[in-house]
C-alpha cells in the first residue's frame, strides 16, 4: 500500500481572525490509501481540509502536493491541481440539474470525458441517473451526497477530499456511500482523504487514520490500530455520538 | 357541493342569491367606510372660510367598485380558483407534463414575427403620422427596457450579483455615444461597438472594488456606483454640461443614409412622402436587432461554460472554487458582459432622443430595471420580455387614459399612479408566483434526447 506521498501537511497552522483553529499539524497521505482524519465537533478537521483547498490559507507551515507547492495557491489553482473536493454540507448547486452538477466537475478537461465519466458516476450511483433532470435542491440528503462525490470525482482526482460524507445520512445511505468509496479506491487507486465523525465506519474503510483534538493531531496508526485503541474507543467509538 | 361551485359557467341560483347578498353588504360597508373621507370634502373659499361639500358621484364610484367586485369574487374568482385547486389535487403528479401545445412550441417564433409585422401593420391602420405613437412610445419603449432588463439579466439573473446601479452602465454608452458624436462627428454604427466597449470596461472597474462582496452588501456598492456616475455627469460640467445635457446628438444613418430633408435623405431617395416616422420605424428595428443580439448572446453563454459558471456561482460560490472556477474572472465576465448590453442600449437612446442629461440614468430607473428582471422571473428571458411588456406598457398605458378625467376631474393624471400601480403590481405578482412569471428555470445540459422536467419535478419550495 505505501506508495509515494501525495500530500504532505506539514506544521500547518490556520487563523480564522486571531483564533487558531489548527496547531501545527501534519499529516501525510500516500498515493493509493485511504486515511481518514476523526475527531470532535470543532476539532479542527473541516479547518484543515478547508486549509489544503485554500481557503483560508495557512499561515504558516507547507503543504506540498505531488510534489508541489501549494500553501499559497489561491483555491482554483489547487482545484486544477486535481485535488476534488465534496465539501462540508456538499454545497451542490440547488436549481442547477443533476446532470449539469456533474458537468461543472468536468470543466477542467473541458468536457472531454464527459460521457465516459457520466456513464461511470450512474454505475456507481444508478439513483443519480433516474434523477438525471431533477434539480439538485429537490435531491434527498444521501443523493445530494451521491451527487457532491459524483461532482468531485468528474475532475478525475488524484485525490479526492470527502468531508463529513456521512452527515445526516440513514445507516443504510452511510453504507452504500462508504462501500462507493472502498470500490474507488480498490478499483481505480483513487486516493482518498476523508474527514468523519463517524469514527467507526471511518476507522474500519481506513488504511490509516488520524485523530485530532483542538486543532492538533494527537494520534496516528492504522485504522485497525486505532479501532482497537483504549483511549480512541473511549473517547470516540462508545458513549455518546457514533 | 362539490358540483355547486365546479361549475363556474351556470352558477346555481344559491350562489347567485349568495354573491349579491355578500356584494350589497360590501357597498354598504365601503359607503360606511367612505363617507367621510371620499363623501365630503372641506375647502376653504375666497374669503378664506372653511365650506362642506358632498362628493357623491365619487363615492358612489367606490361603492360601485367594491359592491361589483366582491360579486364578481364571490360568483366567478372563488368558484374558478377552488375549480383549479380541485384539478390540481386530482391529476397525478407525473401526468402534469403533457405535451406542449402549437403555440407553446413555436412561441418564440411567432413573437419575433408578430413583433417585425408590429410596424407595417400599425402604419396601414394608422398611417404613417398615427403611428409614432404606437411605434415610438410602445414599441421602442418598450424594447430599450427589454434589452436593459436582458443585459441587467446576466449580471443578477445568471451570476446572481444583485447590481442596484445598472443604470450606470446606460448612461456610460449613452453619453459615449453624444459626447464622442457630437465632437467628432463619428457615426452610429462605429460608436455603438464603442459604447459598449466603454460600459464593459466601466463594468469591470465597478467589478474591482466588489469582487469580495455578495448580496447586502454588494447591492449597497454598486447603488452608491450608480450614483457616483450621475453625480459626474452633472458636476463634470466642462464635458457633459451639467444638468443641461448634450443635445442636438446626430441620428443613426441607415448604411450612411440619414433620415432628413436633405436630398440624400430616406424619404427623398426613395421618394416618399416627407414623415419622422421612417426613423421611428428603424430605430424599431434597430432596438429589435439589438435586443435579438442580447437574447441570442445570453441563450449561448449559457451553455458554455463561462454561462455555466455564472449560474453555478449564482448557486454556491465555494464550491465554484473547489471545482476549478476562478470566481474573480467569472465575475468579471458578468459584470462586463452585462454592463456591454447596457451601453448598447445607452448609445440606442442617445440616438433616438438626440439629447441625454443626467436626469435619465437617476436610481429609479435601476430600481425598475430590477423589478422587471425580478418580476419576470430571474434567468428568464420570456418572463423578463412579458415584466418589461407589462411595466413599461402599462406605463404608457396610463398615459392614454385620458377617460379618467371625466371621472375623477380635469387635476386627475394617471401618470402620477404609476408607482402606486407599479408597487401594487409587484406586490400582487410576488405574492401569486415568488419567482417571477416564468419561475422555473430551463436546463441548458441534457443526455442524448431532450426530456421535459416535470412542473413538479422543478418547484423548489419557495423563493
Amino acid at each position: 500500500m505505501s506508495g509515494e506521498t501525495l500530500l504532505k501537511v506539514q506544521g500547518v497552522e490556520t487563523y480564522y481572525g486571531n483564533i487558531r483553529a489548527l496547531g501545527g499539524v501534519d499529516v501525510e497521505v500516500k498515493k493509493g490509501e485511504i486515511v481518514s482524519l476523526i475527531g470532535a465537533n470543532g476539532a479542527g478537521k473541516s479547518t484543515l481540509m478547508m486549509t489544503i483547498c485554500g481557503a483560508p490559507q495557512a499561515r504558516s507551515g507547507s503543504i506540498i502536493f505531488d510534489g508541489t507547492d501549494i500553501t499559497r495557491m489561491p483555491t482554483h489553482l489547487i482545484a486544477r491541481m486535481r485535488i476534488a473536493q465534496s465539501p462540508e454540507g456538499r454545497r451542490i448547486f440547488g436549481r442547477m440539474t443533476v446532470l449539469e452538477n456533474l458537468q461543472m466537475g468536468a470543466g477542467l478537461d473541458n468536457m472531454k470525458y464527459f460521457h465516459e465519466d457520466v456513464e461511470r458516476i450512474f454505475t456507481m450511483f444508478p439513483r443519480l441517473k433516474e434523477r438525471i433532470n431533477q434539480r439538485g435542491g429537490t435531491l434527498s440528503g444521501g443523493e445530494q451526497q451521491m451527487l457532491s462525490i459524483g461532482r468531485a470525482l468528474m475532475a478525475r482526482p488524484k485525490l479526492l477530499l470527502l468531508d463529513e460524507p456521512s452527515l445526516g445520512l440513514a445507516p443504510l445511505i452511510v453504507k452504500g456511500i462508504f462501500e462507493a468509496i472502498k470500490k474507488l479506491n480498490q478499483e481505480e487507486g483513487l486516493t482518498v482523504f476523508l474527514v468523519e465523525q463517524n469514527a467507526f465506519a471511518a476507522l474500519k474503510l481506513s488504511d490509516r487514520a488520524y485523530v485530532m483534538v483542538n486543532g492538533k493531531v494527537t494520534m496516528s496508526g492504522s485504522g485497525r490500530e486505532l479501532l482497537a485503541n483504549p483511549e480512541v474507543r473511549a473517547a470516540y467509538l462508545e458513549g455518546g455520538h457514533h | 357541493m362539490a358540483n355547486a361551485i365546479s361549475e363556474p359557467g351556470k352558477a346555481p341560483a344559491s350562489l347567485l342569491g349568495q354573491a349579491i347578498k355578500e356584494a350589497v353588504f360590501t357597498g354598504l360597508l365601503t359607503f360606511g367606510l367612505f363617507l367621510l373621507y371620499i363623501g365630503f370634502k372641506t375647502d376653504q373659499d375666497i374669503s378664506n372660510a372653511l365650506i362642506i361639500y358632498g362628493r357623491p358621484g365619487l363615492l358612489a364610484i367606490f361603492v360601485g367598485i367594491a359592491a361589483v367586485g366582491r360579486f364578481l369574487m364571490v360568483l366567478f374568482v372563488h368558484p374558478w380558483a377552488k375549480a383549479r385547486k380541485d384539478a390540481r389535487a386530482e391529476v397525478p403528479v407525473h401526468d402534469i407534463e403533457k405535451s406542449p401545445s402549437l403555440f407553446h412550441k413555436h412561441f418564440l417564433k411567432i413573437a419575433l414575427v408578430a413583433l417585425l409585422l408590429y410596424p407595417p401593420v400599425i402604419v396601414s391602420i394608422y398611417g404613417f403620422q398615427g403611428s409614432l405613437k404606437f411605434v415610438d412610445n410602445f414599441g421602442i419603449q418598450i424594447l430599450i427596457y427589454v434589452m436593459l432588463a436582458w443585459g441587467l439579466n446576466i449580471v443578477v439573473g445568471l451570476a446572481g450579483l444583485l447590481d442596484l446601479g445598472y443604470v450606470a452602465f446606460y448612461a456610460v454608452g449613452a453619453y459615449s455615444y453624444a459626447l464622442l458624436s457630437s465632437h467628432f462627428g463619428l457615426s452610429f454604427w462605429l460608436l455603438l461597438p464603442i459604447s459598449g466597449i466603454l460600459a464593459a470596461f466601466w463594468g469591470m472597474i465597478l467589478g474591482f472594488p466588489v469582487l469580495r462582496l455578495r448580496g447586502d452588501y454588494l447591492a449597497i456598492v454598486t447603488l452608491a456606483f450608480g450614483e457616483i456616475i450621475r453625480l459626474v455627469l452633472i458636476n463634470w460640467t466642462d464635458v457633459t454640461q451639467g444638468t443641461f445635457g448634450v443635445s442636438s446628438i446626430p441620428k443613426a444613418t441607415l448604411f450612411g443614409i440619414p433620415f432628413d430633408a436633405s436630398p440624400g435623405g430616406f424619404a427623398k431617395m426613395f421618394g416618399l412622402p416627407m414623415s419622422s416616422a421612417y426613423y421611428k420605424i428603424f430605430l424599431f428595428y434597430l432596438i429589435l436587432a439589438l435586443c435579438m443580439v442580447t437574447a441570442y448572446v445570453t441563450i449561448r453563454l449559457r451553455r458554455m461554460p463561462i454561462g455555466r459558471a455564472w449560474e453555478a456561482l449564482r448557486e454556491d460560490e465555494i464550491a465554484c472554487r473547489s471545482l476549478g472556477i476562478n470566481t474573480v474572472t467569472t465575475k468579471l465576465t458578468a459584470f462586463s458582459i452585462g454592463a456591454m448590453f447596457g451601453g448598447f442600449a445607452g448609445s440606442f437612446f442617445a440616438a433616438r432622443q438626440g439629447f441625454v442629461s443626467p436626469e435619465s440614468f437617476v436610481f429609479m430607473e435601476s430600481a425598475v430595471i430590477l423589478a422587471i428582471v425580478v418580476l419576470g422571473g430571474m434567468g428568464s428571458l420570456t418572463g423578463i420580455a412579458v415584466a418589461a411588456i407589462v411595466m413599461t406598457g402599462g406605463t404608457e398605458l396610463l398615459r392614454e387614459m385620458e377617460f379618467l378625467k371625466h371621472i375623477f376631474g380635469p387635476d386627475f393624471t394617471p401618470e402620477l399612479y404609476r408607482m402606486l400601480i407599479f408597487g401594487l403590481a409587484m406586490v400582487i405578482v410576488m405574492i401569486l408566483k415568488p419567482r417571477g412569471f416564468v419561475g422555473s428555470r430551463e436546463p441548458s445540459a441534457f443526455l442524448k434526447e431532450k426530456k421535459a422536467v416535470s412542473g413538479s419535478f422543478t418547484k423548489e419550495g419557495h423563493g
